[in-house]
């Protein structure tokens, strides 16, 4: 491929994404309204200059609510990747190294882990310990190990007959300090695309969960819960779902273009 | 009129921003029956120049200007069906790697006998197998009935390059393109190899264009010599000459960079 | 004598498939042979022959089944073949020449950079390499900083696995002058693996032929070379093209 074409996707990737996340940036600190003050009077009222997009069947206004609900969605998608992705190195990173006993063993669990569809894993997680955003992150992250584990499970076991692992050996290193100085900076390639295509999945796995009810508790908003509040005003409010549904794609479609890039 | 002309053959590639040449005005004749020795270091440009003459370079993100005219078509230019029919017909290329040149999925048998299948519609499956049992036994492959309906995983190196060799070899091309065949292969699988490509070309008179790294194997085998050197051929000429009289610096470095063996049988 | 071996076996043991059965396969068969001060012994050998097995046995990086093995030295070292696999990519020079002295030995970082650029001198490269990183650098270069590596501790035994195997004619001429220089100043011991016989006529003092698994033949070099004695010596003299 030649270069122009790879810094368009790259471009492209990023003011797509930089659209969807820049909003929830600033919700951290600032929304214009509250995101949970109702106010009957402005009940499904239309765009105007006090409401840039409107309000929504309570009566809240839908900008402040994208921007937070955006922040609840990038906050929980970054929380799954960074709990899935450290216990997911880890376990491969001890697996792919030693090999053997340990390895047979947590490949095995990692296997059962693997035969449940995510989300579904998830939905039972979050039924026993009831909803939550900790809770959903923590279910989400539990979920989405295999996919790490494998991943730098791989490229240990590419790399730990690799010479240069061999002299590091040679040179007096720990397993310790071979397994996480010598090898684990060569799998950072792989693993932030990973973690890219990751964060997607997870983004993706929280709508779902929220837009099933079980995913953050009401009145909080995230993407997927502004999408299952919506639904009821599918054709006489489309807007409300175009918003949320829009921001959604853009992050991910940003993301997506990004971790192609970085392949 | 010789089998194979080359004339200033230029190869520019466009993958990056700033264009790159790899091969500067390359010219070569080879006549019927010659073996002749392109040599050079990584870089050079010698496999690229051969896999321009073989017509496998792609078409796209490069230019080729020049000509290669091979037994009267233009290589450079003619259609893709054109190609095709030359490749493999007339035309044969031997590659480096005997592990990764080899459909692992394919029986040895098949992969003798595709180039036959493809270029001589006419010949009957029984004949075929016939035929390729009688080339796997040329290039001494004991056993050729057996090996056969082996795949490749269960062969030797050397004789997986035997095969490609007698893949090669299957409709007696005019001309064999030799990419570093031995390079991967131990010593004495290595001077089997050579012995058999003398013999090719003795009894098809077949022409050889044989590329190489090592010039105490270009030296044993080949009749004319070309030294390249990033991109360029620095020199050129007959075995003998090149060897013994090296006319430009970088073919004496070359040839002084051969360890020297030198026992004198003295006290023997 | 920096190295006896005595009736070394070493053999693999690979599962069967499906079965909880191993397969043993001896790969070394009793080997015998010793390594004096200051010399260098080629071992030659085709794929196969258990050349690098016995590397990785001497180095204690694979366990033998029986025998002995006597190392009068204290870090003995390896030079692999292959200059892009054995430097890891993601680590500047400086990191892997240092990498010896950080783990087995307590000097300070200003010490250990300041051996790191001194033994890059001994091998013919300028110390702004330190911060480079392999990818920067040619084939040559990186067997030099291979060869920077295995001495930095100061060994004075080295074993080379087909050092110059892989690299261009020109370069492996430069590099095996090296190898004969730091030789020569260092007071080095190295066993030289290689199937190039040229190569090895042109360093050793001494000669082993291995053949699956054994020591066919071996000997002082000009001995084995004007006049060997197993036939598979002779065959592999006559396919190198060397001829009396």
């Amino acid at each position: 491929m030649n270069k122009g074409k790879k810094n368009i996707n790259l471009i492209l990737g990023l003011i797509l994404a930089g659209i969807a996340i820049i909003p929830a940036l600033v919700g951290i600190f600032w929304t214009p309204y509250s995101t949970e003050a109702m106010d009957v009077s402005l009940k499904l009222s239309a765009p105007d200059m006090r409401h840039l997009l409107g309000c929504d069947n309570y009566g809240r206004d839908i900008l402040s609510r994208l921007m937070a609900g955006s922040k609840i969605t990038l906050i929980i998608g970054i929380g799954t990747v960074f709990f899935g992705c450290s216990i997911g190195t880890m376990v491969g990173a001890l697996t792919g190294y030693y090999g053997g006993l340990i390895d047979n063993v947590l490949m095995r669990v990692n296997d059962v882990l693997f035969s449940f569809p995510s989300i579904l894993l998830a939905m039972v997680f979050v039924s026993l310990t009831g909803a939550g955003n900790l809770q959903l992150v923590i279910a989400l992250g539990i979920a989405f190990i295999p996919s790490y584990a494998r991943v730098v499970r791989a490229e240990f076991i590419r790399n730990k007959n690799m010479d240069y692992v061999m002299a590091a050996r040679l040179a007096g290193a720990s397993n310790l300090r071979i397994i996480f100085v010598h090898i684990l900076p060569n799998t950072i390639k792989v693993l932030v695309s990973s973690i890219l295509i990751g964060f997607n999945n997870a983004v993706l796995a929280e709508a779902g969960l929220s837009f099933l009810g079980i995913g953050v508790k009401p009145p909080e908003a995230s993407l997927g819960s502004m999408l299952s509040d919506a639904q009821t005003y599918l054709f006489s409010r489309p807007s409300m779902v175009v918003y949320p549904g829009v921001a959604l794609i853009l992050m991910i479609l940003g993301i997506a273009l990004i971790s192609k890039e970085i392949k | 009129m010789s089998l194979l002309q080359v004339k200033d053959l230029n190869i520019e590639f466009h993958d990056h921003i700033i264009p790159e040449t790899v091969v500067y005005d390359f010219d070569l004749e080879i006549d019927q029956g010659e073996i002749v020795g392109l040599v050079g270091e990584s870089g050079s440009g010698k496999s690229m120049s051969a896999m321009a003459i073989a017509g496998l370079l792609s078409r796209h993100d490069m230019t080729k200007r020049g000509s290669i005219i091979f037994d009267g078509t233009d290589m450079l230019n003619c259609s893709r069906d054109k190609l095709r029919s030359i490749q493999g017909d007339t035309l044969s290329v031997v590659f480096q790697e005997p592990m990764t040149s080899l459909d692992p999925l394919k029986k040895i048998g098949y992969q003798v006998g595709e180039s036959m299948m493809l270029h001589r519609p006419d010949i009957s499956p029984e004949d075929r197998k016939k035929r390729v049992i009688e080339v796997m036994s040329h290039v001494d492959l004991d056993e050729p009935e057996k090996l056969y309906d082996m795949y490749p995983h269960e062969l030797s190196g050397g004789m997986r390059q035997r095969v490609m060799i007698a893949a090669a070899m299957a409709i007696t091309p005019k001309l064999l393109i030799a990419d570093e065949p031995t390079t991967a292969l131990d010593v004495t699988i290595q001077a089997e190899v050579i012995e058999l490509l003398k013999h090719i070309n003795r009894k098809h008179n077949t022409s050889i264009l044989f590329i190489s790294h090592d010039l105490s194997l270009v030296r044993s085998l080949c009749d004319r010599v070309l030294v390249m050197q990033q991109g360029r051929i620095v020199e050129s000429g007959s075995t003998k000459q090149v060897f013994e009289h090296p006319a430009m610096e970088y073919t004496k470095k070359l040839i002084s960079s051969i360890p020297k063996v030198e026992i004198d049988d003295t006290d023997c | 004598m920096i190295l006896t071996v005595k009736d070394l076996h070493v053999s693999y043991k690979n599962r069967k498939k499906n079965s909880l059965k191993y397969d043993e396969k001896e790969v070394l068969k009793g080997l015998e042979f010793s390594i004096d001060e200051n010399e260098i012994v080629g071992l030659v050998g085709e794929s196969g022959c258990g050349k690098s097995t016995l590397a990785k046995a001497l180095l204690g990086l694979i366990k033998s089944k029986s025998g002995e093995i006597n190392l009068n030295c204290k870090h003995p070292q390896m030079v692999f073949q292959d200059p892009y696999s054995s430097l890891n990519p993601k680590k500047r020079i400086s990191f892997i020449l240092e990498e010896p002295l950080k783990n087995l030995t307590d000097m300070t970082s200003e010490e250990r950079r300041k051996k790191a650029e001194w033994i890059l001198g001994e091998v013919g490269l300028d110390k702004e390499y330190l911060d480079r990183y392999p990818s920067e650098l040619s084939g040559g270069q990186r067997q030099r900083v291979c060869i920077a590596q295995s001495m930095i501790l100061g060994s004075d035994f080295l074993i080379m696995d087909e050092p110059v195997s892989a690299l261009d004619v020109t370069i492996q001429a430069q590099v095996l002058e090296l190898i004969r220089e730091l030789k020569i100043k260092h007071k080095l011991s190295i066993l030289f693996i290689s199937h190039d016989l040229r190569v090895v006529y042109s360093l050793c003092d001494k000669v082993m032929i291995l053949k699956d698994g054994l020591i066919v033949e071996q000997g002082d070099r000009d001995k084995i070379y004007r006049n060997p004695q197993h036939e598979y010596t002779k065959k592999l003299l006559k396919s190198a093209g060397i001829t009396i």
